[in-house]
């Protein structure tokens, strides 16, 4: 397995981009370490499944240059990068075997015969396909397929990269969970570095160790699931990211106080000096935003309250934005008059979408 | 789609299935009842009970071997017909353009001969393969060969069957086209990934993928070569001498030509059902391979 | 160049080259085509076309031709259309076999037929008329269109029928107004091929007429016995003949290239 650098790396749709806009992924540096387990998420358009056949080289990146350990495999086609990509849909040979199927890669670099079928009954044990070997692969079933296709990646010793695009899109809902943990227990024994590319926030968030969220083609935050969910870097992970998502609300903000229509609201770091003439805005959570009783706090009109179960979230309004809020077991919630208050630590403020860290209010703890 | 039962749908069927019976059974009783009678002339007609299906089938009578001739000689075209365009029309396939201006141009041309009249098929190349005004006749003397497709068996079939392949390959083309289309990106990339070489590519993702299409091209191509008559009639009219009269043109010489009611009648019957039944056999290896394919 | 482009090129050549020639021959006098072999007209004419123009047993050919296929397009697809809804909607009794026996009634040998219809048609007095051929054809077309049709209407779910009859569509009004849009593309292709089919086919085409509803095929067939052979007009009535096909396939060359794929194959 490898580390993957990729250095000022940006492409285009086309050969002369004029604009940024025109980028389908834009400039970016980042590291993937050895062994490490990442998700790639976003929505679709997003720009992430370029940037993975970047990396496995289906497609050749505009600019910058990618390296496998210290090595330039930028201009190298995928054949020479060793690399094991797994498709939305399972890619399987019909007319051969599960057994010839996973040989296929070996075959067609002359390994010896007999390395082969051990390597076979090797990768067949790993991902429990050792009963089906004799069988046509065709008549499998999906969730089988993609195993095979994951097999077949596995089974060169040499690889330097596991790359998933939406591996689980047509496998049955609740087949998805073997299949995921087969790949988690992979990770685990192989130590292979793995990058996952999904749309699905509790895939990426179940699988990885650190995820990368894109958006519009910019790498928007690589964090852990923790560091995305306490401490959104943008806007757009904060929506993306939890369910419900962030809510984020226009304010003006002056020194460490932020006043929403009017409303203040207690910050936990001061905020001296925003970027002239940006969108300024609020952000927290669900899960840090309490409904009390009408009193102190934003006042805000009660739409709907779900009952999950483990909790119960309110659906507000306020300032003709719609919110969600938690509704403590406490409190009662009748009517519409409510007031929303905010855990002043988990709550974040952004300048055009971006996170702004401001100070430590002084003297504060 | 879950189909209802509803014997109503009768209704719908019944102007095709009165057309059709029109058209099929009504000449088809005609037909077996020539086979089974002769003819004084003048319209008498008496049983002759299955005596042409004997003479037809005896390959020692005058008419079993013309017969036997017949159906060799089709046979023999058929088989050459399908070595030859099943292939080039696969590599055809392959090597058309995947996208671009380039798709749109080639099928338009592609498609061209199969739009043209039968006659017409047989007429350009009468003209085209004739030594004096024709470019491909002319060019074949002028390299020294002994061409002449009216006088020469050894020419008369060789201008029929390129003339065949010219007609025809591209519609195996086409079939094979529409089935590489629908295989999808992913398998070239993961082939690619896989270190395939393009014979392997060819071989596990290609040609699987067009079987169904091949079935049909191959069942479509021998049935029309079994039953072709209009381009060799107008080329050759059958000639030289019987050297290439298939099975459609002895028959039609016979029914129409010499009017031998009975004998043609015969033919007519033992003709459909070899096809029928060459067709049965084909259709059957063809749908047991596809049943191999049922998931388990 | 590559490969595949050479392969290409190369086999377009072969397919384009005998039609070019029969254009060249067509615009030849009959001297310059008696005397030498050149690749393209030295003297330019157009006479050979004006003869098929105004000489009414050539235009009448055409006009003949393009009848009966009309006829018979027309016929094919409107007959086949509730035939195709009852295979793909309903089960009856026999509709498997049904389908079967239409389906062998492709690979019977025009040839057999050939003395039948004579005898058949003569019998009902619709000898030499368009009608004869164009009912003929219909024994080939018809299995054609239905089966065409029939994969065609699969393709739309039975909800849209059941949603139409509790919206009170009756079932010709449901037919015409909802469902013949939905598979618009699919009478398209049965129409293209009912066409070409009729359009191409000489054996019973000529069986079944002799004057009055002679059509080109037959008129080119017979000049071919005339004593003398008068390529240049052989050439043009050709020619003219490849029009039509020529001017459907490039209209409907988008199609084409977008998806033949739909549908049956």
């Amino acid at each position: 397995m490898a580390k993957i650098v990729l250095e000022k790396l940006a492409d285009a749709y086309n050969a002369q981009p004029r604009s940024e806009r025109e980028f389908a992924v834009k400039e970016l540096d980042m590291t993937w370490e050895q062994g490490g387990a990442y998700a790639l998420l976003g929505p679709s358009g997003c720009g992430k499944t370029t940037l993975l056949n970047i990396i496995s080289g289906l497609v050749t990146a505009t600019r910058g240059r990618v390296l496998f350990d210290q090595r330039d495999v930028t201009l190298l086609p995928t054949e020479a990068r060793n690399i094991a990509q797994v498709f939305q849909f399972p890619v399987v040979y019909d007319t051969l075997t599960v057994g010839e199927n996973l040989a296929f890669p070996l075959r067609n670099r002359k390994v010896p015969r007999d390395a082969i079928k051990a390597r076979v009954a090797e990768i067949a044990r790993l991902l429990d396909l050792s009963a089906v070997l004799d069988r046509k692969a065709r008549n499998l079933t999906a969730d089988s397929k993609q195993k095979i296709s994951l097999g077949r990646g596995l089974v060169r010793a040499d690889v330097a990269a596991i790359l998933l695009d939406e591996p689980l899109t047509v496998i049955d809902p609740h087949l998805k969970w073997r299949l995921r943990s087969t790949l988690k227990d992979i990770h685990r024994r192989l130590n292979a570095t793995m990058i996952y590319v999904t749309h699905d926030q509790t895939e990426a968030l179940t699988f990885a160790d650190k995820v990368v969220v894109m958006h519009d083609g910019y790498v928007v935050q690589t964090g852990t699931p923790e560091e995305l969910f306490n401490r959104p870097a943008h806007t757009f992970v904060g929506h993306f990211i939890g369910s419900p998502g962030m809510n984020v609300l226009p304010c003006t903000i002056e020194g460490a106080t932020a006043r929403i229509d009017g409303v203040p609201v207690a910050l936990a770091r001061a905020y001296p000096v925003l970027p002239a003439g940006a969108r300024i805005e609020l952000g927290v959570r669900p899960e840090f935003a309490t409904l009390r009783a009408r009193g102190a706090g934003l006042p805000v009109r009660v739409r709907r309250v779900d009952d999950l179960g483990r909790v119960r979230i309110a659906r507000v309004e306020l300032m003709g934005r719609a919110l969600a809020a938690t509704v403590p077991d406490s409190v009662e919630v009748g009517g519409e008059e409510a007031s929303l208050v905010f855990d002043p630590a988990c709550v974040h403020v952004y300048a055009d979408g971006h996170l702004v860290s401001g100070e430590a209010i002084a003297g504060a703890r | 789609m879950n189909k209802i039962q509803d014997q109503r749908a009768w209704l719908l069927v019944l102007p095709v299935f009165a057309l059709v019976a029109f058209s099929a059974v009504i000449p088809l009783m005609t037909v077996v009842n020539y086979s089974v009678q002769d003819t004084f002339g003048n319209n008498q007609f008496f049983w002759n009970g299955i005596g042409w299906y004997q003479e037809l089938l005896d390959p020692k009578s005058q008419l079993g071997e013309r017969f036997f001739d017949a159906l060799w000689r089709t046979l023999l075209f058929s088989a050459i017909i399908l070595l030859i365009e099943i292939p080039l029309g696969i590599g055809v396939a392959l090597c058309m353009p995947r996208d671009g201006i380039g798709v749109a141009f080639s099928l338009v041309i592609m498609a061209l001969p199969l739009l043209i009249p039968w006659n017409v098929v047989g007429t350009i190349w009468q003209i085209f393969a004739r030594t004096d005004i024709g470019l491909f006749g002319y060019a074949l003397s002028r390299l020294g060969l002994d061409y002449n497709y009216t006088l020469g068996i050894l020419s008369a079939w060789i201008t029929i069957i390129i003339m065949d392949v010219w007609h025809w390959t591209s519609l195996i083309a086409l079939l094979c086209y529409a089935g590489l289309k629908s295989i999808p990106d992913a398998y070239y990339q993961a082939a690619r990934i896989d270190g395939a070489s393009r014979w392997a590519v060819f071989t596990t993702i290609q040609l699987p993928k067009m079987r169904r299409v091949l079935a049909i091209a191959i069942l479509l191509r021998f049935m029309d070569s079994f039953m072709i008559y209009t381009e060799p009639f107008v080329l050759t009219g059958g000639g030289p001498g019987n050297a290439t009269t298939f099975l459609s043109i002895d028959l039609v010489k016979l029914a129409l030509g010499q009017f031998d009611l009975g004998k043609a009648a015969a033919m007519s019957i033992v003709y459909t059902l070899i096809i029928l039944a060459l067709c049965w056999v084909f259709w059957t290896v063809a749908t047991t391979s596809e049943a191999e394919r049922r998931p388990t | 160049m590559k490969p595949r482009s050479a392969v290409m090129a190369l086999y377009l050549l072969f397919i384009v080259v005998p039609v070019y020639w029969l254009v060249n021959m067509s615009l030849k006098t009959n001297t310059e085509i008696t005397t030498t072999l050149t690749l393209w007209p030295r003297t330019l004419t157009f006479d050979n076309y004006v003869k098929i123009f105004t000489d009414q047993s050539w235009y009448s050919g055409y006009i003949h031709s393009i009848t009966y296929v009309i006829i018979n397009t027309v016929l094919s697809v409107a007959v086949a259309l509730p035939a195709a809804y009852a295979f793909s909607r309903y089960r009856f009794l026999g509709d498997k076999h049904l389908f079967f026996w239409l389906l062998t009634n492709r690979m019977a040998p025009p040839a057999v037929f050939a003395l039948p219809f004579f005898n058949l048609y003569s019998a009902i007095g619709l000898f030499d008329t368009p009608w004869a051929v164009a009912l003929a054809h219909c024994l080939f077309n018809v299995p054609l269109a239905v089966w065409i049709l029939e994969g065609f209407m699969s393709g739309v779910p039975r909800e849209i029928d059941e949603a139409a009859a509790l919206d009170g569509y009756s079932l010709p009004r449901f037919f015409v107004r909802i469902f013949l849009p939905l598979i618009a593309s699919g009478v398209g292709v049965a129409a293209f091929f009912c066409f070409m089919f009729s359009w191409v086919e000489l054996l019973l085409a000529r069986t079944l007429t002799t004057v009055n509803a002679k059509p080109i095929a037959a008129t080119m067939t017979r000049t071919v016995s005339a004593a003398g052979m008068d390529w240049g007009l052989l050439a043009a009535a050709g020619v003219l003949t490849i029009v039509p096909g020529a001017l459907v396939i490039w209209f409907v060359r988008n199609y084409i290239a977008k998806g033949f794929a739909l549908g049956r194959v």
